[in-house]
């Protein structure tokens, strides 16, 4: 251990300003990285289920059209 | 060696692969930047001339090195897009570049916060600094030219190109600190000399490196997944993964 107490370790010196900013900074961005993938994938997930949607009211309605038991009911 | 590699031109097979390498690079990135980061700031000792300031170096140097990785990684995809026109290749340019540029910026800013107490400044307009400050406009660059057209695959073309032309830049960066006066220090480890740093901070120094090499490999490994998916949303694979896939009525 390089410091002699805790709050040695947290004033660094007396730099300590500079070095937990650097390293909050820094974490904060590859935790903004990490975050963006993770929003990224619930997009795709949710324009999937959309995509999905869309294709079955399709067929249903293409299903309607060809039989004639859904022209009746109409 | 290309019977083995063929199928991951493939992207399903390719998201196979990432898939299952992804957990196993996010806990190494997790346990050796833990060890990096605890040693590095709490048990290496202090420098005889920068006192406890220099513990800023286990996220600069890293951060900076791996900045130029990620370049070259991504301008040698870009060469491979454009040589055999392999589509993953291509999505693998917008997974790189954001992380590579998110590097850039780290090594920027801890530079800039290191540079305050340091130099008494935060920020000159050297050799060093400048170079690595067009890496960053370099990542933008590509990243503003792979969204710029409404053709994806020009888009990709035009942003591989951008990308080989800036690797340019890389030996710029590196032998600034020789080729010019600068105030930013020499080299802290250099492949052929002894490195010019104690054993003591040197392995934290070298376990930080891993950490962020791992990193960094981990975060484009995030962003190519969802690449790979957005590009074959429309494929059954995906949709499964996704778990959307139609259930059978």
């Amino acid at each position: 251990m390089a410091f002699d107490s805790f709050s040695d370790f947290v004033q660094m010196g007396g730099y300590g300003f500079y070095v937990w900013l650097s390293f909050f900074l820094t974490f904060l961005v590859i935790a903004g990285v990490a975050l963006d993938a993770a929003i990224g994938r619930r997009r795709l997930q949710r324009q999937s289920k959309t995509l999905l949607r869309r294709k079955q009211r399709l067929s249903k309605r293409q299903q309607r059209q060809a039989s004639p038991v859904g022209e009746s009911k109409r | 060696m290309w019977r083995w590699l063929h199928p991951y031109a493939k992207p399903e097979a390719t998201y196979r692969l990432v898939d299952r390498l992804l957990p196993w690079f996010a806990a190494l990135t997790i346990i050796s930047l833990a060890v990096g980061m605890i040693w590095g700031l709490a048990f290496a000792p202090a420098d005889y001339q920068q006192g406890d300031s220099y513990r800023i170096i286990y996220i600069h140097v890293p951060s900076a090195i791996f900045s130029m990785g990620a370049y070259f990684g991504m301008a040698v995809m870009g060469a491979i897009a454009l040589i055999w026109q392999i589509k993953t290749a291509e999505w693998s340019i917008p997974a790189i570049a954001p992380v590579g540029a998110a590097m850039t910026a780290i090594a920027l800013f801890t530079g800039a916060i290191w540079g305050k107490p340091m130099w008494g400044t935060w920020w000159v307009w050297d050799a060093r600094l400048t170079s690595e400050l067009i890496l960053l406009f370099l990542y933008v660059g590509v990243m503003a030219l792979y969204y710029a057209f409404d053709d994806q695959r020009t888009g990709a073309k035009a942003a591989a190109i951008l990308a080989m032309v800036g690797v340019v830049n890389l030996p710029i960066i590196h032998y600034s600190v020789e080729w010019w006066n600068t105030l930013h220090q020499g080299a802290t480890i250099t492949k052929f000399e002894r490195p010019s740093i104690a054993t003591s901070m040197l392995w934290p120094l070298l376990i930080s490196l891993l950490g962020f090499m791992l990193l960094t490999a981990t975060l484009v490994m995030m962003r190519f997944k969802n690449e790979l998916l957005r590009h074959e949303l429309h494929r059954p694979w995906a949709q499964k993964v996704l778990g959307t896939a139609q259930e059978a009525d």
